[in-house]
């Protein structure tokens, strides 16, 4: 009956019993035990009568802590799932010589897309961001972040985006054209499912979340430091959260006016891509890699800031060269902007044009050389103490000099036309995002964790962790860049060439040890919460630290510091306890005062509970929710912007109260300090 | 496919390039790492002969090496960069012995198809070239971005509908290589392998000889049949019977390729993939 259809369709749109691989039992099954976990999750929660909890304190929290918290959360359980797709892909690598190995193409090729677009942008990125909501703030001496209510709006857009990525592997299937699906593959014509539509939509709607949330650092770093907290004496970890944001604040723009342009193809018959009417693939090529090249310094960044807090901290010195690495920090940031073309020299543009963005791009390695060899002069006459994140640290040196190395030499055009598109290239941007950005994020959880929870994560399970990942990073990626030099390629579902097959079964070797350092770190963090009271950390500074987020507590009162610190110098808390002068340790009793601080408000996830709908909707050309979801979002944003009262007081008593407890313990530490 | 074992001047130029680039670094990057593990260890807290110099936070002499070490690597690996890209500049001519062979290569989805429009012939997924002349590739794309790239041969280059890229290379020794696609293209990718036949000169002629006799002639009706999305298991040879094809291709006289053909609208994983096989 064409009634019945019209509407059926207009009521569901692309929308059928068709949309659920039932013929494919991995996705259902994946899916399956996804969904009876968070339901496990939810009824525990809901039984337990820990709702109200979760609700006040977390979910509606517009504390930067706590939202720090949760994007870490987030990029945890991304990463189990990225990884899970890593996992797949070795294998199937590995057993696919001269067969079609266990997965199929259609399947193979989400798999590959899902993991690129999973790792950088529900791993990488909410990783990074949480460590910089978590403690930039803390380090510049101030209660919250600029915005605090739109803070919430873009974590809770980022989940979103992960939602309907995960989503799309029980209902329909995700894209089958690689992490920055380039048209023409993309387009309608190449493309006809739901695929890149929740690709694209998951991206527009966590990359509204990321542009503010890097808008909110941007502000925070420039508008809210500390009385005397000049911009020469923020810490390390701070400039590089100004340089990568500014990025952010800069890149991700082109990122939406792009998918924009793709969806506009795809949705009302737009020929900016296509190969039709004049559509150019190149335009989109250059587009999309002005986003991604700063991208990857958005990334790494501040992983380097994490380095430099980390190596000063447990060489027990200040951060050799300081200016030097601001001036290098700030001359990646302009110079990561100019560099994009290098990621198709092979596009057929003349020698001049490949020639200068060659040597731009080898530009960038002069001052991430410089950061190198100012941490290890930091680590030059210092009293090095070998805890979980000094060793990350130390890993990250050698590793990402090897990954620098075969960057430039990607940068060399003539020899990039030997292994662009390489298993060469993979082994080293993975030498790079895992060796730089994964290694700093985790360094970061290990050395800031006690500083969020008020313990001190086992340091047995950590060194494991970090072994076992070490080590089984090279066994992964050295025989990648092996087959790389023999020519293979990557994304490639079977392969018939001999020689590329013990190679593949050592990284998928590789991939089991790998897994192991992963399970390393879950034990770590089973165990210590289990010890916790035995790793307590009472003093707020379990490793003798330097800057501000070490002068309160662990974890810190909701308003970080009962008395807005006065900085006089670089490492201003290192400064404190050197002169044992810290104001409120000399004095008895100080005068506190009523702290005004940010309400919790609802706005961010009702907001993306909408964007939800609407991007399922979107997907699924189901537009009356369309229009439904499109108005609860702007509804929320109105009743946010017409609130009364957005602030409330914590009296003076209570702050008081607080602190007193901190500073007991912090006392007898101090006078130590002071007396070295 | 080692691209360490070149098997023409384009490959050998681009390998030393690699290699020497490689060195260059080297020599900075084995003293760094050797560097870092050396004070890691000496500077160990448990280490009582260490120094402990807390104030060494700044020294303008150590400033002024460690940005002079990567500027001078950088400039003389800019260099290298510079006259290499103008050097090996795809389509830089590659001098050869005898007349240079024209090749019309064209991605399809999921195969290569060379036209010789000199020689009126035309194979799939087989390229038969002869040892010692100039290649002379012209190349574009049925469909989707694909990458032409022999690996022992050097330099890859994009194919893309309604362009044309240029690609000029050698091949100096008789023998089999392996070609490829190194740009994504969809469900049948990975099968875009291809076979590079490199005869002796002398046998070149004979080879287009028979191949021309080939019942089967390529023309735009026979093209548009090879351009439908599928795997060739196959390695067919053609008669070319306007040798206007490729330009009819690249200039979209004949129109894109279809992409897969829809099941049903709704986003079915399958969609487009099981009849691709």
């Amino acid at each position: 009956m064409p009634a019945v259809r019209t509407v059926e369709a207009m009521m569901l749109g692309k929308l059928d019993w068709s949309a659920i691989p039932f013929d494919q039992p991995i996705p259902l099954i994946a899916g399956a035990v996804v969904l009876v976990g968070i339901l496990g999750v939810l009824i525990w929660v809901v039984v337990k009568g820990h709702l109200p909890y979760l609700w006040h304190e977390w979910i509606t929290s517009v504390d930067h802590k706590r939202i720090g918290v949760m994007y870490i959360l987030l990029a945890s359980v991304m990463l189990l799932r990225g990884g899970s797709d890593a996992i797949m892909m070795r294998i199937q690598q590995a057993v696919a010589f001269q067969s079609q190995g266990y997965l199929p193409p259609e399947h193979y090729n989400q798999i590959f897309s899902a993991h690129g677009t999973i790792m950088i942008f529900f791993v990488a990125m909410p990783f990074v961001i949480g460590l910089m909501n978590l403690i930039v703030p803390l380090q510049l001496g101030v209660r919250d972040v600029a915005f605090p209510t739109l803070n919430s709006v873009g974590f809770w857009l980022t989940a979103t985006g992960a939602l309907l990525v995960n989503l799309s592997l029980v209902i329909g299937e995700f894209a089958r054209t690689g992490w920055l699906a380039f048209p023409p593959l993309s387009e309608l014509s190449y493309s006809p499912g739901v695929g890149v539509d929740y690709y694209a939509w998951s991206l527009q709607i966590s990359g509204i979340g990321t542009l503010v949330a890097g808008i909110n650092l941007v502000t925070t770093v420039l508008k809210l430091r500390t009385k005397g907290m000049n911009y020469l004496r923020m810490p390390m970890f701070c400039w590089t959260t100004l340089a990568s944001n500014l990025l952010i604040v800069a890149a991700f723009p082109i990122l939406t006016a792009t998918l924009a342009m793709l969806l506009l193809d795809r949705y009302l018959g737009f020929h900016f891509f296509t190969n039709e009417a004049g559509g150019n693939v190149m335009m989109f090529m250059n587009l999309i890699w002005a986003w991604g090249h700063p991208e990857v310094y958005i990334l790494v960044l501040p992983a380097f800031g994490i380095f430099s807090e980390v190596v000063s901290t447990f060489s027990g010195k200040a951060l050799f060269g300081y200016r030097s690495m601001v001036l290098a920090t700030m001359a990646i940031c302009v110079i990561s902007f100019m560099v994009w073309l290098h990621h198709f020299f092979t596009m057929g543009a003349g020698p001049d044009v490949n020639a200068i963005f060659g040597i731009a791009s080898m530009i960038i390695a002069i001052p991430t050389g410089v950061k190198i060899y100012n941490w290890l002069f930091t680590m030059y006459g210092g009293r090095i103490r070998f805890e979980t994140p000094m060793l990350w640290s130390i890993g990250f040196m050698v590793t990402f000099i090897i990954g620098g190395l075969t960057g430039v030499l990607v940068a060399v055009p003539p020899a990039d036309f030997m292994l662009h598109n390489s298993m060469f290239l993979v082994a080293h941007f993975h030498n790079v995002i895992i060796g730089g950005v994964l290694f700093g994020a985790f360094a970061g959880f290990e050395y800031w964790f006690p500083k969020a929870f008020g313990f001190r994560l086992d340091d047995r399970w950590g060194k494991l962790a970090f072994w076992f990942t070490f080590l089984g990073f090279y066994v992964t990626f050295v025989p990648l860049y092996v087959v790389g030099m023999l020519g293979m390629t990557r994304r490639m579902q079977h392969y018939d060439v001999a020689a590329w097959r013990p190679w593949m079964l050592v990284a998928a070797a590789g991939m089991a040890v790998l897994t192991i350092g992963v399970i390393c770190q879950i034990m770590q963090l089973v165990v210590s919460i289990r010890n916790r009271e035995a790793l307590r950390d009472r003093t707020g500074d379990p490793w003798d630290g330097r800057s501000l987020e070490w002068a309160t507590s662990s974890p810190p009162p909701v308003f970080n510091f009962a008395f807005n610190p006065d900085v006089r110098g670089e490492d201003a808390y290192w400064d404190m306890k050197a002169r044992a002068q810290q104001q409120s340790l000399e004095h008895g009793g100080p005068e506190y005062q009523d702290i005004e601080m940010p309400r919790n408000s609802p706005t961010g996830f009702v907001c993306a509970f909408f964007a939800t709908i609407m991007g399922f909707a979107l997907i699924w050309h189901i537009w009356w929710m369309v229009i439904l979801g499109g108005i609860g979002a702007f509804a929320t944003f109105v009743v946010f912007a017409w609130r009364d009262h957005d602030e409330y007081v914590i009296p003076a008593e209570e702050v008081a109260a607080i602190d007193r407890v901190n500073l007991e313990e912090r006392r007898s530490l101090v006078s130590m300090a002071g007396a070295v | 496919m080692n691209l360490l074992d070149p098997q023409g001047p384009v490959a050998a130029a681009n390998s030393t390039i690699l290699v020497d680039s490689v060195f260059i670094m080297l020599a900075i990057v084995v003293p760094t790492i050797f560097a870092i593990l050396a004070f890691a260890f000496w500077f160990r807290a448990s280490n009582p002969k260490a120094k402990f110099q807390p104030d060494f936070v700044y020294s303008g002499r150590v400033e002024m090496v460690v940005w002079a070490i990567p500027a001078l690597t950088v400039i003389l690996l800019g260099g290298v960069a510079w006259i290499g890209s103008h050097q090996l500049d795809p389509a830089a001519p590659v001098p050869g012995t005898g007349s240079p062979v024209r090749i019309q290569a064209v991605s399809l989805d999921w195969k290569w198809l060379f036209i010789y429009p000199d020689q009126r012939i035309a194979t799939v997924n087989t390229l038969t070239v002869p040892a010692g002349a100039e290649l002379n590739f012209q190349l574009t794309s049925s469909s989707v971005m694909n990458t032409f790239f022999i690996p022992q041969l050097g330099s890859m280059i994009y194919t893309m509908n309604g362009m044309v890229t240029k690609l000029n290379l050698r091949a100096d020794n008789e023998g089999k290589l392996q070609g490829l696609s190194a740009h994504f293209s969809g469900d049948g990718f990975p099968d875009m392998m291809f076979d590079v036949n490199v005869i002796s000169p002398l046998a070149f002629p004979d080879w287009v000889a028979s191949t021309a006799k080939s019942d089967a002639v390529l023309n735009e009706e026979s093209y548009k049949k090879l351009m439908q999305q599928g795997v060739e298991k196959g390695r067919p040879i053609y008669r070319l019977d306007d040798p206007r094809l490729f330009d009819l291709i690249a200039t979209q006289h004949i129109p894109p390729g279809p992409g897969p053909e829809l099941v049903s609208d709704a986003g079915r994983p399958h969609s487009g993939g099981h009849d691709a096989r």
